[in-house]
């Protein structure tokens, strides 16, 4: 099964929505609660970053009977340090964002620890590409 | 504790979820730093916050929270009464300040997560 969903950079009203539908799939599927929920935790926080940092991006996601898999693609600035942005509190995000509750260098490390499998590429003045990975046996 | 009990603590003013009044409620987490908030895997929580925006329910809906209460008079806006409607969630406005609040709150039996 693939859904697809469109995120628009700085949108923060509409920021959730896509992990909110997928959360939604999810239940529906009959996926057990905590593996919605470590899921799900990991992809809003990518959809935050998207939204806060990037132009614009998508989410994919694929779900099979063995695992569930999530690319979260961006156009934007790119990470020029991927390892300096998995640091907890490392930030480079706005007053705006910080106004909403996030921004405390956080979101990354908590990616990690929700996905069973977590892959970042990323080209300055291009884009984000993360990949998440859940396993479902 | 009873959700019920809880608003009675706090003098606090019912927002929304009338119906989950009497829910039970055992952990207590306050902030208004919602990425602190995505790294806890605790059931049965309170979010205690200032935060009044749309990603505080958010973060309540994917954190799976269901009673949120908003300190300082934070009034909650009307978008996000329908979404914390629809995912079942007590909302609850109250006058104290957080610290107030959360020691009101650990007075009448509601714990700390760590």
């Amino acid at each position: 099964m693939k859904f697809k969903y469109e995120i628009e950079g700085g949108n923060f009203s509409k920021a959730g929505n896509a992990s909110s539908a997928v959360k939604k799939i999810l239940k529906q599927l009959n996926v057990p609660p905590a593996t919605i929920k470590k899921l799900v935790v990991a992809l809003y926080e990518g959809e935050v970053n998207v939204v806060a940092h990037a132009w614009n991006g998508c989410i994919y996601v694929d779900i099979d009977p063995d695992r569930i898999f999530v690319t979260i693609e961006d156009e934007g600035p790119g990470i020029p340090d991927i390892g300096q942005a998995m640091q907890e509190g490392y930030s480079t995000a706005s007053q705006a964002v910080r106004e909403m509750g996030f921004g405390a260098g956080m979101g990354l490390s908590n990616m990690k620890k929700n996905a069973d499998l977590l892959n970042i590429k990323s080209e300055v003045g291009k884009g984000t590409t993360v990949e998440i990975t859940t396993l479902l046996k | 504790m009873k959700i019920n009990r809880l608003l009675e603590v706090l003098e606090g003013e019912l927002v929304c979820g009338e119906q989950f009044l009497e829910k039970e409620v055992a952990w207590g987490f306050a902030s208004d730093l919602m990425s602190d908030v995505l790294t806890l895997d605790t059931d049965k929580l309170v979010l205690v916050t200032g935060l009044n925006n749309l990603q505080t329910i958010r973060t309540a809906e994917v954190a799976d929270i269901e009673c949120i209460v908003f300190v300082r008079n934070k009034k909650v806006l009307p978008p996000m009464i329908a979404i914390a409607q629809e995912h079942e969630m007590v909302l609850i406005e109250c006058r104290y300040s957080m610290f107030g609040a959360v020691a009101r709150l650990h007075e009448a039996g509601l714990k700390p997560v760590y």
